[in-house]
């Protein structure tokens, strides 16, 4: 138990999926400046990445792995060569899957999240989350774990950037460095104030 | 009135149109110094207070004043009691400062005048880099972009300067007040428009750039080949005890007569500024008590923990309290009305939030042995969210309340 908690909180924290390895840019600054949406975003990210992260992890020790398919009686067979190929097509079909569900049960959050829903699809963060996955031999358990806690650890990052461009908007930023360089600043100064966690030992 | 007059005589040359037109942010700056201001609000709805955001900046700035004469006697202090015992390595010293200290005076550690001197011939030159780079972008944001040389300044390079180390180089500080000032406060548009602590922006850059010079055991003493680890890097290595066995005192931690920053020794002297900015109600009282209950809590839950590995989880609160940038942060960072959450609740999260984190960072994270900092700019980063779910449930209970 402990050990999950410790995976958890390194995922949440430590490893931050947008401050610490700057994955999943695009949607992080494109969708930041409503906290609300933001939110939703984030709990979208939750949701895709738990789901994934695990399905994936099953997909690779099943099939993709070095010797996985010697159940079916071909030890010799190393599929791990189209890895990339199946993570992204899982990760695409799930987020459909999803995109219908937020549709028929929670359109207001639908038409929030627009053109952005299908786009995680290309999150980077999801990705990066599933080949941390595989690089770090994670069980299935721990990809539970780990995929629930990389998901938050993008949503925390983007509710709280959302929350301070809301404050920035009454901020005088220079014309030159309005908009999109004035986030990017932002972004680097949170993650000077996430740099507190770098070096915590669970 | 002499000044008066002289400003009022000088003032057509720097309003527009005039030869000195550019200048108009310094000229506002002198004169905002000696009087106040004499615009005042024309339109019906504004509030009448004696306490505008001048007077605010410059209490806060006079409060720090115990702490920063106490801090230069005692960097004198312990630099003396050094050399007292080490005479060699005196001799051995090639600052110029140290030509420059026995002009005025001796090394006497038993002397008040000896350890004040030497003390300022380390801090003022630290303060007065700070000031004048500050200055610099300060004055040069406010003549181009137009808008007014706030007093803001006065506070942000005076926390700046007294949470340096005494022997940091002048260069890193001068390069690290310009980041705070620049990227931390101006890009963003000056004085309340920041989401982070423009010093601790400054001194985070500094920490992480040039981790040498301001961390580690060298930098807490103005002697130049001397080591003396601060009081959390001993509990780090071996526990309480090695505090007991480095001979310092509760007490002494207390009255700050210990190896630190400039400003951040002494938990006694702070409290007396931060007394004064509670009782003016300059500093959130909210915030102050919020720090305080997440630090002791925390630290009361770690020592219930305990490890087998790590001397830090049986460090008691009331050590946390004076060792470190715990005090200083406490009253002088945390509280900084712009980047600390706005909203009443808001202020009791974001001060626990900071407690909280300051003993963790100090506790389980080994990269860092102090914690205040970071903790502070941490919670800077939470404020804006804090205050945005404080607003909505406020709201959902209103709205709650008028549904019949």
């Amino acid at each position: 138990m402990e050990h999950y908690l410790s995976l958890f909180v390194r995922a949440v924290f430590v490893e931050n999926m947008a401050l610490a390895f700057f994955l999943g840019m695009c949607t992080f600054i494109a969708i930041s400046k409503k906290v609300e949406t933001a939110i939703g975003l984030g709990v979208a990210v939750v949701v895709v990445q738990t789901i994934t992260v695990p399905l994936n992890n099953l997909v690779f020790h099943t099939f993709l792995a070095d010797g996985a398919l010697a159940w079916a009686g071909l030890p010799d067979v190393d599929l791990s060569f189209i890895g990339l190929l199946s993570f992204i097509g899982i990760i695409a079909a799930t987020v459909q899957i999803l995109e219908m569900l937020l549709d028929k049960y929670v359109p207001s959050l639908y038409n929030a999240l627009g053109v952005f829903l299908p786009l995680i699809t290309v999150n980077c963060a999801i990705m990066g989350g599933v080949l941390f996955m595989v690089e770090r031999d994670y069980t299935f358990s721990e990809s539970v774990v780990y995929g629930m806690g990389s998901g938050f650890s993008w949503g925390l990052a983007i509710a709280l950037l959302a929350a301070i461009r809301e404050k920035l908007k009454y901020s005088d930023v220079p014309e030159g460095l309005q908009g999109l360089g004035i986030t990017f600043i932002t972004i680097g100064l949170m993650s000077l104030g996430f740099m507190s966690f770098s070096g915590v030992q669970l | 009135m002499g000044v008066r007059k002289f400003l009022d005589g000088i003032e057509h040359h720097f309003e527009k149109g005039g030869r000195y037109e550019k200048w108009y942010a310094l000229y506002e700056a002198a004169d905002t110094f000696f009087y106040r201001p004499a615009s005042v609000t024309r339109t019906t709805a504004h509030v009448r207070d004696g306490l505008d955001l001048k007077r605010m900046m410059i209490t806060v700035w006079l409060c720090t004043f115990p702490a920063m004469f106490f801090g230069m006697w005692n960097i004198g202090y312990q630099a003396n009691s050094i050399y007292a015992v080490n005479p060699d390595l005196l001799a051995a010293q090639t600052d110029w400062r140290i030509a420059l200290i026995s002009l005025f005076a001796g090394f006497n550690p038993g002397s008040l005048w000896d350890n004040f001197i030497h003390g300022a011939a380390y801090f003022l030159p630290i303060y007065l880099v700070t000031f004048v780079v500050g200055g610099f972008w300060e004055v040069l944001f406010a003549s181009v972009r137009k808008h007014e040389v706030n007093e803001g300044f006065f506070v942000t390079s005076v926390l700046f300067a007294l949470i340096c180390p005494p022997s940091i180089p002048l260069w890193q500080v001068a390069l690290g007040i310009s980041f705070g000032v620049v990227v931390g406060k101006e890009v963003f548009g000056g004085t309340g428009k920041n989401f982070l602590n423009p010093a601790l922006t400054g001194r985070a850059f500094l920490f992480f750039a040039y981790p040498a010079q301001i961390s580690g055991d060298a930098v807490w003493t103005a002697v130049d080949g001397f080591t003396g680890a601060t009081p959390l890097g001993l509990v780090a290595a071996g526990g309480m005890e090695a505090i007991a066995a480095s001979g310092l005192s509760w007490m002494d931690a207390f009255v700050g007569t210990l190896h630190g920053s400039v400003g951040e020794v002494s938990t006694l002297a702070i409290l007396i500024g931060g007394a004064v900015l509670l009782l003016t109600k300059i500093a959130a009282w909210r915030i102050v008590a919020g720090v305080m209950l997440g630090m002791v809590g925390m630290s009361l839950l770690l020592n219930l923990i305990g490890s087998d590995t790590n001397p830090m989880f049986a460090m008691p609160w009331y050590w946390h309290l004076v060792v470190g940038g715990f005090a200083f942060g406490m009253i002088f960072m945390a509280t900084d009305p712009v980047s600390a959450s706005m909203t009443s609740t808001g202020k009791w999260v974001f001060g626990a939030l900071i407690g909280i984190m300051v003993v963790l960072i100090r506790v389980v994270n080994p990269a860092f042995p102090e914690g205040m900092m970071l903790a502070i700019l941490l919670a800077n980063l939470c404020a804006p969210l804090i205050d945005h779910f404080v607003v909505a449930a406020n709201i959902k209970r209103r709205l709650a309340r008028n549904v019949q």
